[in-house]
Parts: structure tokens; C-alpha cells; sequence
């Protein structure tokens, strides 16, 4: 166990980089996937196409392969960034197909009688959706988003393949430095239940605050 | 493709602004694809010996051999998942807690984990203790390990979900606790599971895919090794994305159609786990008794 004491400071600066990586992702991603769940219930049509492709496509492929295929491949059309935003962007296009489609369900939960009143009034649809509808969408699925946080602080680790710094990459580099597996690994499983814990009892509270009593 | 958010049709203005916007929204696009194209073609990607490997039968039968490899690890995974799993559920619904929170515990602590720690660490820490493992069992027992708990929360939400008249009934006729979810409760729940359940599968084929982590010659290790190979990773790795794409999307469209089915022929709703990650979604969207991804487009 010590050498997890050991390397304490080397653990808590990888929490920080998947915290960080975490949170950004998941704020990007919650505002792409809110635009594209907006797309998808859209009465234009190419909009509703061009989201429909995009979570079809984005949900049914690993993100370890939209890691690979961003990271390897896409610099051979010239496109070159630093790894940690690559990491970013393929994290946010993962998760914000699942944002999309909660915040979907969210959109198609929200009672006709709020549409045809904000129709009634005189609201535009870019206006119905975003003053009306989405307000009452996004507290109703709280719980679902919290989820889909907890399941990016997990997918963080994928990032390791292309060499950010995460708690997964800090406990490899430990393993393979020190060669000592079992500590170094109950050690790093620790770390990610001192992580999703937390996120999961906030998102408990948040959903109380902010759940629509009806 | 749904659009209950309009109550009504659109009027005059309305219409008229929906249709500059596709107007719009068409050019934007083919604009972008022109780019795209331009781009690639620019940077050669578009040359022939960078698909080629793709076009003779030695590249597809290697990527091929892959695919199959990704399914075995997936099916065998996907058998053992499901033993655990029941085996979970059932324990998290026994009446003694001494039984309860282990289950419990395990559900808890692999759902919370990244798959990645524990495939990693099945494949090179257990054999540090002594344990030896093919790289093959590592990625399946990783998979297992994650995937049972998952499915043991599915199994569990199936058997809370069936009406408890049943399980009522089962007790009026003298049978006793194990006898009734056995005989009464269980077989009922799991037809109502099944497009969870493969659902599920089509998660776990994508997850198959983390063996590249540790070098198991599966699919998408393969499609890396070509990239590598033959210099071209941005098409090797489009090719592996249609590829699951085109796989997981027809799994995904038969499980529609199930649950369709499900609920007009038993006039019950399937437990649904499409589309989003986490089994909270599944209670969380079936509490707020609203429709959950994966219906109507």
C-alpha cells in the first residue's frame, strides 16, 4: 500500500486532469447535444437528417475507434491539434449523441398543452423550444444526464490510448515504473469511486432542487 | 422522426421560414461535404494503393478474422454476463442481507469502474499474482465483470416491473419465496428483457473492441495493425467505423422492433436500455413514465 502513499501526489494530479477533462467535455457536449436534440425534433428537414445521422453514426461506434480514427487519422488531412484537445472534441461528439437523445426523450415528455399555448401566444419554434419546452425538458431527465456524467468520468480513462494525462495513464505510468500492479490498481479504483460517489449523490440533490413538482 | 413538440402545422411565416432554412441548411451542408472532399482528395487520401488493402481478399480476410475474433470474445462474454448477472439480480432481491450486500457491493463497485482499468488490469496485473491468463480470457473476464452487474440491474428492474399480483398469486397457492420467482416471476420478467438484453449485446460488441488495449487481435487491433502497415489509418479506421456502424445500427433496429412488438403484443413495456450508458436512465425515465430513446425515429 505504501506505494500508493508514495505516489499520493501523483494520483490527486491525475484525479484533477480527469476531473478537468471530465467537466469540459461534458459542458461542451451538453450544449452540442441540446442543439442536436433540438435538430432532431425540428420541422425542417435536412436539420432533422443531418441529427439523426450524426447520433446514429457517433452512438453506434466505440470511442476507443473515434479516439484512434480522430487522433491517427485525421492529421493526415492536416488537421494536427494537442492531444488533450482531440481528447476533448472526440469526448464531447461521444457523449453529446446521448445527450441528444435524453434530452430527446426529455423533449417528447414535455406535455402537448405547453406547445400549443407558446403556438397560441405567438412563439416562434427556435422560441417554443427554448424558452418553453427545453426549461421543462432538461429538469425532467436530471437523473439521466447525471448518468451519462458518470459514465464520461469512466470513458475519461479511453484517453489514455493517446498519451493525456488521466488517472488511468497516472496508474499505468506507476505500475510500470514501480511494477507493483495490486496496490497501484485498488489504488486508482479508489480514485475513480472518490469521483463517481460524489458526482452520484450531487446529482441526487441537483435532481431534487431542480425536478419539476407536478 | 418525430415532431410532437409542434402542436400545431406551422403557418404561412412558419413555413415559409422552415423551408429557407432547409434551403439553407442543404447548402451548408453540401458545402461542407465539397470541402471535406476537396480536402481529402488534396492530401491524397483518395489514392488507390491507401484502399487497396480493403479491395484484396488477403486485407479482408485478416480484417475479417478480426471481426470474428471481436464476436467470440462478445458471444462468450455475453453467456457468462448473463449467468453472473442472473445470478446477481437474484441475490440483490434475496431477503437475508448477508447475501444482499455482497451482490450489492459488486454491482456498485464494477459499474464505477472504466472498463479499461479492468480489462488492463486482468490481462497484466493478475498475472503479477500469479494468475496466468490468455489475453483472450482477460478481455473476457473484464467484459464479464462489468457487463454482469449491468445486467443484474437490468434482471432486477425486470423482476421489480412484473405486477406483483403475480408473485401475490404464487404465495396464495402455498409456493414459497424461491419457488415463485422461479416458477412465476422469472420466466415472465425475462421475455419482457429481451430487447435489453441485446441491447446490452450491442454495448458489449462495441466494448469488444478495448482488446486493442492489450493487443488481442480483434477487429479493431486489426484495423490498427493495417493503418500502421499500410500507412493508412484514416481509412482503415473509416472502414472499422462503417463497419460497427453498420453492425451495431441493424442490432439497434431489431431491438426497436421488439420492444414494438413487446408492447402491442403483452401490452407491457419492455425494460428499456437503449441508448444512453447507465441503467439509472431505465428507473429514472420509467419513474418520470416517459418514452425512452430508442422509440418512435
Amino acid at each position: 500500500m505504501s506505494v500508493v502513499l508514495d505516489n499520493l501526489d501523483l494520483y490527486l494530479l491525475g484525479m484533477r486532469d480527469t476531473v478537468v477533462l471530465t467537466v469540459v467535455s461534458f459542458a461542451l457536449a451538453f450544449l452540442v447535444g441540446v442543439v442536436v436534440a433540438g435538430f432532431r425534433v425540428s420541422p425542417v428537414p435536412p436539420l432533422r437528417a443531418v441529427g439523426a445521422f450524426y447520433v446514429n453514426t457517433a452512438r453506434n461506434t466505440p470511442l476507443i475507434l473515434l479516439l484512434f480514427l480522430f487522433y491517427f487519422g485525421f492529421p493526415k488531412v492536416g488537421l494536427n491539434f494537442a492531444p488533450f484537445t482531440w481528447a476533448v472534441m472526440v469526448l464531447t461528439i461521444y457523449t453529446a449523441t446521448f445527450v441528444a437523445e435524453t434530452v430527446r426523450a426529455g423533449i417528447n415528455s414535455v406535455s402537448q398543452g405547453q406547445g400549443e399555448a407558446a403556438r397560441a401566444l405567438g412563439l416562434s419554434f427556435p422560441q417554443m423550444l427554448g424558452l418553453v419546452v427545453l426549461p421543462q425538458a432538461i429538469r425532467t431527465v436530471i437523473q439521466p444526464l447525471g448518468s451519462i456524467f458518470i459514465a464520461l468520468i469512466r470513458n475519461s480513462a479511453l484517453v489514455t490510448v493517446i498519451s493525456v494525462s488521466n488517472l488511468s495513464k497516472t496508474a499505468d505510468q506507476i505500475a510500470t515504473d514501480t511494477a507493483i500492479f495490486v496496490p497501484v490498481y485498488l489504488g486508482v479504483a479508489v480514485a475513480y469511486l472518490l469521483l463517481t460517489l460524489p458526482s452520484g449523490l450531487a446529482v441526487g440533490y441537483l435532481e431534487r432542487r431542480l425536478a419539476i413538482k407536478r | 422522426m418525430t415532431a410532437p413538440v409542434l402542436a400545431d402545422a406551422l403557418g404561412p411565416r412558419g413555413r415559409r421560414q422552415a423551408r429557407i432554412l432547409s434551403v439553407v441548411s442543404v447548402v451548408v451542408i453540401g458545402a461542407v461535404l465539397v470541402v471535406a472532399i476537396l480536402r481529402l482528395s488534396a492530401k491524397g487520401q483518395f489514392d488507390a494503393d491507401l484502399w487497396k488493402p480493403f479491395t484484396i481478399w488477403e486485407g479482408q480476410k485478416f480484417l475479417l478474422l478480426g471481426l470474428w475474433n471481436s464476436v467470440q470474445a462478445a458471444a462468450v462474454a455475453m453467456t457468462l454476463s448473463v449467468v453472473v448477472g442472473a445470478v446477481l439480480a437474484l441475490a440483490r432481491l434475496a431477503r437475508t442481507r448477508l447475501i444482499r450486500l455482497p451482490a450489492a457491493i459488486y454491482v456498485e463497485l464494477f459499474r464505477a469502474l472504466p472498463l479499461y482499468l479492468l480489462i488492463f488490469y486482468c490481462a497484466f496485473g493478475l498475472p503479477q499474482s500469479g494468475i496466468d491468463i490468455t489475453l483472450f480470457q482477460a478481455l473476457v473476464l473484464g467484459l464479464t465483470l462489468y457487463n454482469s452487474a449491468i445486467l443484474g440491474e437490468i434482471f432486477r428492474a425486470g423482476i421489480r416491473s412484473l405486477d406483483r399480483g403475480q408473485s401475490e398469486a404464487a404465495y396464495a397457492v402455498g409456493m414459497g419465496y424461491w419457488q415463485a420467482m422461479l416458477l412465476v416471476v422469472v420466466p415472465q420478467a425475462l421475455r419482457r428483457m429481451i430487447p435489453a438484453i441485446i441491447s446490452q449485446l450491442v454495448t458489449l460488441f462495441k466494448d469488444s473492441s478495448l482488446g486493442i488495449i492489450i493487443a488481442y487481435e480483434e477487429f479493431l487491433r486489426r484495423s490498427e495493425i493495417t493503418g500502421v502497415f499500410f500507412q493508412n489509418p484514416l481509412q482503415a479506421f473509416l472502414v472499422a467505423a462503417l463497419v460497427y456502424i453498420a453492425i451495431c445500427y441493424t442490432l439497434s433496429r431489431l431491438v426497436r422492433r421488439l420492444e414494438v412488438r413487446q408492447r402491442r403484443r403483452y401490452k407491457a413495456d419492455a425494460i428499456q436500455v437503449t441508448g444512453v450508458e447507465d441503467l439509472a436512465v431505465v428507473g429514472a425515465l420509467a419513474a418520470a413514465d416517459m418514452p425512452t430513446p430508442g422509440e418512435a425515429g
